[in-house]
């Protein structure tokens, strides 16, 4: 695999980065390290993480600053090729068939064959799809860890060398190479081949800092003052040990709620009571509101 | 091309060293990493250690693991504020201890330990980072006391230098202050806020004077010799009996997603790799909407009923550790499970199960099993024989054949009765009896551990010792 620097969409990495910044999703040296080397690398990015860190909205942001079509495979269990990759129309193939056959009678075998596995009657799919985009396209695979162990073969051939084998057509080659990328919320490993052939990021919650900054720019309006709280709190909320941390899409939920209540700062009453948002689960809520409203010593 | 040959070295050592601390580097993520760093460029730390991460590094659990071993490796490759590059490279072991280290530290040489002090309360205060820097680097100077050649590992180091600067009663002095500009008290909200800034700000300290002790040791000692006394085992291969505080906390944090992702393993295993014979009658009545022709079979699928499981554990000392995360975790899988009852004993025996009932706080849970729990008999030494005893006795009857009965223990019986018929007669009435043992293999069978005893009649004894021997065992129980 070379680089040819002619394709390359990035120049450095702090041009990422601030690339990035303008479609408002604001990364950190990592983030945008690992999508520089992607490009450069010509390799998909398997990004991990808790649930509402963002592992989504990078692949959106990366689409919208890079200018290209955002192609978007949601992985469950139980999908296959003909969902992933490609499928013949099969009907449209029948119908053919008949019209054959009414046509004239003469038409061998091998002729209907040829013509009726032929382009106009494949269905791609998501997978194909990518691969035979001309225009420039970023592929997102979502969730990549709800398909089963066997299913993530489909995706090797297409993640290492960018091209999809039908029989009956021959191998279809990527024109361009895309930017692909995995997410998945580890409930369970992924198998060794994949993550090979796999630049690895790991999104974790953000730090105060940048927590800040992304409501900021998430949430219009917001005062500065109170964004800063708001993720002053919630970092004090990740400390405790909880069933499930509060996420960044939940922190904006939170700021989003608080801006309409019309809350100028936090207090405890109000934390409290608002407490829902950001925590999803009885006990944690129980437990941070204890924790909340108790004097740190 | 920027990439020169040491730089080749230096990252074959590297990566070297990731093998040897258990990371599964492969040869095309080795060849992967040495294209990355040819468009990275090695001044650029941040992106650098990011580069290398991103190619060789592909769980998240084994990014400490990174992050020490790059720390050691290219710490020295770091030109801290007011020094140049070259400057570290040449300066040998001797000269670097002794020099105070910088430019800024140099004007703080003269300074009294009081202002020292001040200053260091000053900077956490206006979370003023470059004199933090400094001043750990100051800090280390002063009171670490290191001495090139000498066998001590870092963390003496720390500690010498963490006790002279007293962060906690710097703390205590930060919150004064926050409580008189906000004009009196705190509320309790804002109290603990402030808290935590000046927590993060003082582990940022922290952070800052290890990683200036590791530049020093790595100068005096070179990158192989550090590497091989900071390697540290994977959070999987931690052992149970011997965690430190830090790799307890640790291990409690992965318990819950590795849990999660069994559960997701074992309903799936359930679900799939059923086979069954042909359903005749449901193949008869389905093919009665094609016209007669059975062109769908339908197959009987077996249901496996989900096991019943039955934990009894040792809770004295020397394993009480271990019993606490197979509690954690068989509870926290407990959804993969029809009944999950759980007992402790050391020499008596109590049943815990209502402590795990109506709360979904397992931590809390078992904290209560460690304080409340009456396993107490005679003198609170282990007593298998007596435990057993009472358990057939009280609860033997609810013993059925759904029944998987797990024991957990070093079987260190105090030379007391090992009333070993007990497990046998247990495993006429359960469907397995497994035994689990915290202790390496080598030990069994040695002084006071019976666990051959035990285990005859068992349908398996597992040493069991880190998170991921406990996690292959519960994943053949589903």
């Amino acid at each position: 695999m070379t680089a040819t620097n002619a394709e390359a969409r990035f120049e450095s990495v702090p041009a990422v980065r601030q690339g990035l910044a303008d479609v408002k999703y604001l990364a950190d040296e990592g983030i945008a390290g690992v999508v520089y080397l992607a490009d450069r690398l010509q390799k998909p990015v398997l990004v991990e993480g808790p649930a509402g860190t963002g592992k989504t909205e990078l692949a959106k942001s990366v689409a919208q600053l890079t200018g290209s079509r955002l192609i978007r495979l949601q992985c469950y269990e139980g999908l296959d090729e003909s969902k992933a990759l490609y499928e013949w129309n099969y009907k449209k193939q029948l119908l053919r068939i008949q019209v054959e056959r009414n046509d004239e009678d003469n038409a061998t075998w091998t002729e209907i064959e040829e013509d009726i596995f032929a382009e106009p009657f494949l269905l791609t799919r998501p997978l194909l799809e990518a691969i035979r985009a001309t225009d420039p396209v970023v592929l997102l695979i979502d969730e990549v860890d709800r398909v089963e162990v066997e299913t993530e073969a489909l995706l090797l051939e297409v993640l290492s060398d960018y091209q999809v084998s039908i029989p009956e057509l021959g191998t279809v080659r990527a024109t361009q190479v895309p930017l692909v990328f995995l997410t998945s919320n580890n409930t369970r490993e992924l198998s060794e081949a994949l993550k090979r052939r796999c630049l690895y990021l790991h999104l974790d919650y953000p730090d105060l800092e940048r927590e800040k900054e992304i409501i900021l720019a998430r949430v219009p309006d917001i005062t500065d003052s109170l964004a800063d709280q708001i993720a002053r709190v919630v970092r004090s909320i990740r400390q405790l040990e909880l069933k499930k941390a509060p996420s960044v899409s939940e922190t904006l939920d939170w700021a989003r709620t608080l801006l309409l209540l019309g809350a100028k700062e936090i207090d405890e009453a109000q934390a409290t009571e608002t407490l829902h948002i950001l925590l999803k689960y009885q006990s944690d809520i129980e437990k941070a509101a204890k924790e909340l409203s108790a004097a740190a010593s | 091309m920027t990439t020169t040959s040491p730089m080749l070295d230096v990252l074959e050592g590297f990566i070297q060293e990731l093998r040897t601390a258990g990371l599964p580097v492969s040869l095309t993520e080795n060849l992967d990493a040495m294209e990355a760093v040819q468009h990275i460029p090695m001044e650029d730390r941040e992106a650098f250690k990011y580069a290398l991460a991103a190619t060789l590094v592909k769980s998240h659990s084994h990014w400490k693991a990174f992050e020490t071993v790059f720390e050691v490796y290219f710490s020295l490759r770091r030109p801290a504020p007011g020094e140049s590059l070259d400057e570290l490279d040449e300066g040998d072991g001797n000269v670097r201890f002794d020099e105070s280290g910088s430019a800024a530290g140099g004007a703080m040489d003269s300074l009294s330990p009081e202002e020292l002090a001040e200053m260091l309360y000053r900077a956490l205060l206006n979370a003023d980072e470059a004199t933090m820097q400094a001043l750990a680097r100051q800090a280390v100077t002063r009171f670490a006391g290191m001495e090139p050649g000498r066998p001590v590992g870092g963390t003496y180091y720390l500690y010498r230098t963490l006790r002279n600067l007293d962060l906690d009663g710097v703390l205590e002095r930060l919150m004064d202050t926050s409580r008189e500009q906000a004009g009196g008290e705190l509320t309790s909200l804002e109290e603990r806020l402030e808290t935590d800034e000046y927590q993060d700000r003082i582990a940022k300290l922290r952070q800052e004077i290890e990683a200036e002790i590791r530049r020093r040791l790595v100068a005096d000692r070179g990158p192989e010799a550090m590497a091989r006394t900071l390697r540290k085992p994977l959070p999987e291969d931690v052992d149970f009996m011997h965690a430190s505080r830090d790799e307890m906390a640790m291990l409690r944090r992965t318990i819950q997603p590795l849990a999660r992702k069994l559960a997701v393993r074992l309903a799936r295993k359930r679900r799939h790799g059923r086979k069954g014979p042909l359903d005749f009658r449901n193949t008869m009545r389905h093919s009665l909407s094609y016209g007669g022709v059975p062109a769908e079979p339908k197959f009987r699928y077996p249901r496996p009923a989900k096991p019943e499981i039955m934990v009894v554990a040792d809770i004295s000392g020397s394993v009480a550790a271990f019993a606490r995360f197979t509690l954690m975790f068989v509870y926290a899988i407990s959804s993969q499970f029809s009944k999950v009852r759980a007992f402790v004993f050391i020499d008596g025996i109590d049943e815990v199960t209502r402590f795990f009932e109506g709360t979904e706080d397992v931590n809390q849970a078992v904290h209560r099993v460690n304080t409340e729990a009456d396993v107490i008999w005679v003198d609170g030494h282990s007593d298998y024989g007596h435990a057993f005893q009472v358990f057939w006795e009280k609860f033997a009857s609810e013993v059925g054949p759904k029944t998987s009965v797990i024991l957990l223990g070093d079987a260190r019986n105090n030379y007391h009765s090992s009333q070993a018929w007990i497990v046998k007669e247990l495993r006429q009435r359960a469907r397995h009896v497994y035994w689990l043992n915290p202790e390496p293999r080598s030990y069994w069978d040695t002084g006071d551990s019976i666990v051959s005893e035990y285990g005859v009649h068992c349908d398996g004894v597992f040493e069991c010792r880190n998170l991921r021997q406990l996690e292959r065992f519960v994943e053949q129980l589903g």
